[in-house]
């Protein structure tokens, strides 16, 4: 193994990392035994903790409250993917007119918090969307407009020699872009709108402040009722939930991004802007 | 209109101060657990990379009101008891290393292996070739990615209004409460100052960009 800042190791440094992983394994094992013990001395992880996985009734109910808010996450992400393209053209358009308002708009929409968002979007008009109509909203607004900048990037991104040609050969603007730019420019993006279905996911889970019905507020009646008293181990089976979910995802995208570089083409990065997609916060 | 002015200023002084302590305290905390989380990624030592990874996928993939949830209904069931503003910097710290982390080490691995290897063929030492070559050219690359961080977490931060912290997202309810009709002027108000906040950071990511940047 050779890195940036490592040579492939001699027989001396092979010594000195064996000593490291030692010290290593005896470090991070007795931080985590520590950390369990006093979980387990202050009573959060005992057994009779847990022992709501075994109630059935319970069990589905958590089912069916993280179907609540994959649904919602769903309805997002397609909102949020046609939201994007629509400003991603307006963005690429050449009339200043309609450029300059979807700049504006998309500028906008990714630099405000998604929370303040859904609370203004709840408090002014959850009388007529309610909860789940402000989360969607609010999400499609948010990841619509960072998947506006992948789309606009991805298209940039085709070779111009693509487009020129079409132009050449006679045709329009709006042929060049759905026959010859956005079929190309699709599969570069994949990687990177895979990657915000982990975003959108992970940012469903705010439905909870707004108290939208989901997975999280299902997981608050167990923990607060007296029987159970048990944040810690509904939040570890939380945070597991969408960790397999979001891990799988992301496992996804990073197939889909090295079956491209395979194919010798590359995937879109987002660059520029306030926000930049590709760190997936 | 003359009574909701000034109250609109005070209050978004108020909340925006609890915001940029939130932003600072988290952003400082989380760079140094991030570094040594990135420092552990790239070490030769199995364990302290496998470490570094598992904490990267636990909490890149966890949403934050969960962790929100695990520390503030969670830590003071283990006797922990501060303030909720304390809960709100610890939550974001965690949950902001695991990127800064992941930002940093992109960075280190955009350094070709070549200008390493040169180095260390020339006979510099380990600390010449990461002080001199390989760090100095990773921080060009770092910057892009690092304020984008930092302007997620400024994001976040609004996270902590719906845990008892009232920080500017936490004051447009009560300002929607007390001034009913103007609610899109609080609401735009509000955008506004982290709309500030972030130009601020991409701002001197910008400037620090172009003075690092050489012409290659």
């Amino acid at each position: 193994m050779s890195s940036v800042l490592f040579d492939t190791p001699g027989p001396r440094a092979r010594t000195r990392h064996r000593i490291g992983t030692v010290i290593g394994v005896i470090a991070i094992a007795g931080v985590l035994a520590l950390v369990g013990w006093k979980l387990w001395i202050e009573e959060a992880i005992t057994p009779d903790k847990w022992s709501f996985l075994t109630v059935p009734a319970i069990v589905t109910g958590l089912g069916e409250a993280l179907l609540v808010t994959l649904w919602a996450a769903a309805v997002a992400i397609v909102l949020a993917v046609v939201f994007g393209a629509v400003f991603a053209a307006g963005r690429l358009s050449n009339r200043a007119v309609v450029r300059w308002p979807c700049v504006v708009v998309v500028e906008f929409f990714r630099a405000v918090p998604l929370l303040l968002l859904i609370f203004f979007l709840f408090i002014a008009y959850g009388s007529t969307l309610g909860a789940f109509g402000a989360l969607v909203i609010a999400l499609m607004l948010y990841n619509g407009s960072v998947l506006a900048e992948i789309f606009r990037a991805g298209i940039l991104a085709v070779p111009k020699g693509q487009s020129e040609a079409a132009y050449s050969i006679g045709m329009r603007k709006r042929q060049v872009m759905t026959t010859i730019l956005a079929p190309q420019a699709v599969r570069s993006m994949l990687p990177a709108i895979v990657s915000q279905c982990v975003v959108a996911l992970k940012d469903t889970a705010l439905g909870f402040t707004i108290g939208y019905s989901g997975i999280v507020h299902e997981g608050e009646f167990i923990f607060i009722s007296p029987v159970y008293n048990n944040p810690i181990a509904v939040g570890i089976v939380l945070a597991v939930v969408f960790i397999v979910i979001n891990y799988s995802l992301s496992r996804l995208a990073t197939y889909l991004e090295s079956r491209l570089r395979r194919r010798g083409a590359s995937a879109v990065r987002v660059v520029g802007g306030p926000d930049q997609s590709g760190a997936a916060v | 209109m003359e009574e909701y002015l000034p109250e609109l200023a005070r209050r978004m002084v108020d909340g925006f101060a609890v915001t940029l302590q939130l932003l600072g305290w988290s952003a400082l905390f989380a760079s140094v657990v991030g570094a040594a989380l990135a420092a552990m990624r790239v070490s030769p030592v199995p364990p302290l990379r496998a470490f570094g990874t598992s904490y990267v996928n636990i909490f890149r993939n966890t949403p934050l009101v969960v962790l929100f949830i695990l520390a503030v209904e969670g830590l003071p069931t283990l006797g922990v008891i501060i303030s909720f503003k304390w809960f709100a910097i610890i939550t974001l710290s965690t949950y902001t290393a695991a990127f800064i982390c992941e930002a940093l080490r992109a960075g280190i691995n955009t350094v070709d292996v070549g200008q390493a290897e040169a180095s260390r063929s020339i006979g510099m030492t380990f600390r010449q070739t990461l002080g001199i070559v390989v760090l100095p050219q990773a921080a060009r690359a770092v910057i892009p990615p690092l304020a984008s961080v930092y302007i997620a977490l400024t994001k976040n931060t609004a996270i902590a209004a719906a845990f008892g912290v009232t920080e500017a997202t936490g004051k447009l309810s009560n300002l929607i409460r007390d001034f009913a009709p103007l609610l899109y002027a609080s609401f735009f108000s509000i955008a506004a100052g982290y709309i500030a906040i972030v130009f601020v950071i991409s701002g001197v990511a910008a400037v620090l960009e172009r003075r690092l940047a050489v012409a290659r």
